[in-house]
């Protein structure tokens, strides 16, 4: 009985499949075209796109720093770079500016983001928007804003003279100082948008912990939340460091002749001397100065991501 | 009470420096003076009324919107390709798309400037397409790739199991749950191409002229007060969006509770 039934199954099935062996055939055709395709195959065009449109390029420059005046091989343009004062000052002034932007991002956003943490909803969205607005404007128009309030008659200028507090103009651009303040309030935004996700993920009750065992307020603060609050201070001191090294356009508007740094000469090399192979030089100088940074930094402060 | 009056103060420097452009864009001044002595629209009749203006703005949007569309394609090819499989040198990979956010960009300017000019394309509009996505891709790469790692591979398992092809699981599973993230993703590729300027000022043409690259040249000459216009435009822009997008959190009650997104099996 149970065979009958099967063998008629069968007859059924074989019906059934025999009308459709084209269709089959066609499939496995399909789940043979489908098995040739790998997940990482996917990374081909961009890949491409990449080695042609920045690896390539990137080799170019490193290429032309190597080249000397006949096209020949030659480690010139990195002897006149090491041995001159001028350019050594260069890295120094960046290194400094850079140190400077990033220690006032850091004491400015600290105390912004863990105002985040301990407010109520609202407030904290509100500052959220606050920091959102200047991290979308453009940094072009962000640095206008500045020549605008710093210059010799702009606005802060106009606002002290006219409550009395100064009779000369102060020089608030063109120095060290305009750099300082335009950076700064460009780079705060990363600096804050670093710090606040970490301190929103430190356990309130570690903080109740160490209350309850009778520590004071300011010590459980500086004992506790801030060791706790430090993956958050060493992502964003990297990111706000690490973009400070290669600014250019907020020196080369609110600094002076005196403060350079090192992207304005790459810059200037290119524009005003027309000396490739020097300009690659220091591009690759800066280039290889920024992934050390990178590098050391991600490896004493134990960053696994930075962005 | 000293936290609040520190924070609210270092909110002040960060927000009123940008906010004030608005008001001095509606200057009846020749000059840059605050207080404004008067209301008059004359910088937007400057700005509007100049061809040249006109033009790079558009050229910057033309840009900006085909940048977004190039570099979610490539961003979100890499992000599949790299969360769907696992190689030596991957983080190798990874690293190299991140190259354009974080090498300075000075360098990304002149290496790309001295290839396009090579081959004739500095000047050019695809010229100029070609580096913004290049900057992009990284950061629609970055959402995305955050996101996909995120994701339960229990749903595109269970879509393919009911036999939808991998394509068909990723259009219609994967691309609905990392929405959020490729929208970000699109807003700073939109941004990083509407803004882009040190690797653009080497790419413009006399033609091809973007909307950064005209505003970098009136701040080099003097400060025009024309840029304040099109300055005011965006940043009232940028705050409606900021404020509409939370007016729930801002102005709304306090929900009661949220909507968990993972689906938790019981296993009793």
């Amino acid at each position: 009985m149970v065979k009958d039934f099967e063998v008629a199954m069968d007859g059924i099935r074989y019906k059934n499949t025999a009308k459709t062996v084209k269709d089959e055939k066609a499939e496995r055709k399909g789940l043979l075209g489908r098995n040739l395709f790998r997940p990482w195959m996917l990374i081909i065009p961009p890949a491409l796109f990449f080695a042609v449109f920045l690896i390539f390029p990137l080799l170019q420059i490193l290429a032309l720093s190597f080249t000397g005046a006949q096209s020949a091989l030659t480690a010139d343009s990195y002897v006149k770079f090491f041995s001159s004062d001028v350019y050594l000052k260069v890295i120094a002034t960046t290194f400094r500016i850079s140190i400077v932007v990033t220690l006032a991002c850091l004491v400015l956003g600290y105390p912004v983001a863990y105002a985040m943490t301990v407010c109520s909803k609202r407030i904290s969205c509100l500052i959220m928007i606050g920091v959102m607005i200047p991290f979308w404007t453009s940094l072009l128009v962000r640095t206008y804003a500045w020549m605008i309030l710093l210059q010799t008659n702009g606005v802060i200028n106009d606002i002290l003279k006219t409550l009395g507090l100064i009779r000369q103009p102060l020089e608030l651009m063109h120095n060290e100082l305009g750099i300082y303040v335009g950076m700064t309030h460009i780079l705060l935004p990363y600096m804050i948008l670093s710090l606040y996700p970490v301190m929103q993920g430190i356990d309130r009750n570690l903080i109740l912990a160490s209350r309850t065992l009778g520590a004071k307020k300011g010590y459980t603060f500086f004992r506790v939340f801030v060791p706790l609050s430090m993956p958050g201070v060493s992502c964003g001191s990297i990111i706000v460091f690490v973009s400070s090294i290669g600014y250019y356009i907020t020196p080369s508007l609110l600094g002076g002749t005196k403060n350079v740094m090192i992207s304005q000469t790459i810059q200037a090399q290119i524009n005003k001397l027309m000396n490739w192979p020097f300009a690659s030089s220091i591009s690759v100088v800066l280039l290889v100065l920024t992934y050390i940074i990178l590098f050391l930094s991600k490896k004493i402060m134990h960053v696994e991501k930075l962005w | 009470m000293m936290l609040w009056i520190v924070a609210a103060l270092i909110m002040l420097f960060l927000v009123l420096p940008v906010l004030i452009i608005v008001p001095m864009s509606f200057s009846s001044s020749r000059y840059l003076e605050f207080p404004p002595p008067g209301f008059s629209p004359q910088w937007y009749q400057a700005f509007f009324g100049n061809a040249q203006w006109v033009n790079s703005l558009k050229i910057s949007f033309e840009l900006a919107i085909l940048t977004t569309i190039l570099s979610l394609i490539l961003g979100i090819l890499a992000a599949e390709g790299l969360s769907k499989s696992e190689f030596r040198g991957k983080n190798a990979i990874i690293e190299t798309f991140m190259m354009p956010m974080l090498v300075p960009g000075i360098i990304v300017g002149i290496a790309v400037y001295r290839f396009e000019a090579g081959i004739n394309l500095s000047g050019t509009f695809s010229g100029l397409l070609i580096a913004h996505v290049l900057m992009a891709v990284p950061f629609v790469i970055r959402t995305a790739l955050a996101s996909l790692s995120g994701l339960n591979p229990n749903y595109e398992l269970a879509s393919r199991s009911l036999g939808a092809n991998s394509f068909l699981t990723f259009l219609r599973v994967t691309v609905p749950m990392i929405k959020s993230a490729l929208f970000s993703g699109a807003m700073f590729a939109f941004a990083t191409s509407f803004d882009e300027i040190i690797v653009t000022q080497f790419l413009c043409g006399v033609q091809i002229t973007t909307l950064p690259k005209r505003i970098w040249d009136g701040l080099n000459q003097q400060l025009d007060p024309t840029i304040t216009a099109i300055a005011a435009i965006v940043i009232v822009f940028i705050t409606a969006v900021m404020l509409l997008s939370n007016a729930k959190t801002l102005f709304g009650r306090e929900p009661k509770y949220q909507i968990q997104e993972e689906i938790v099996l019981d296993d009793d």
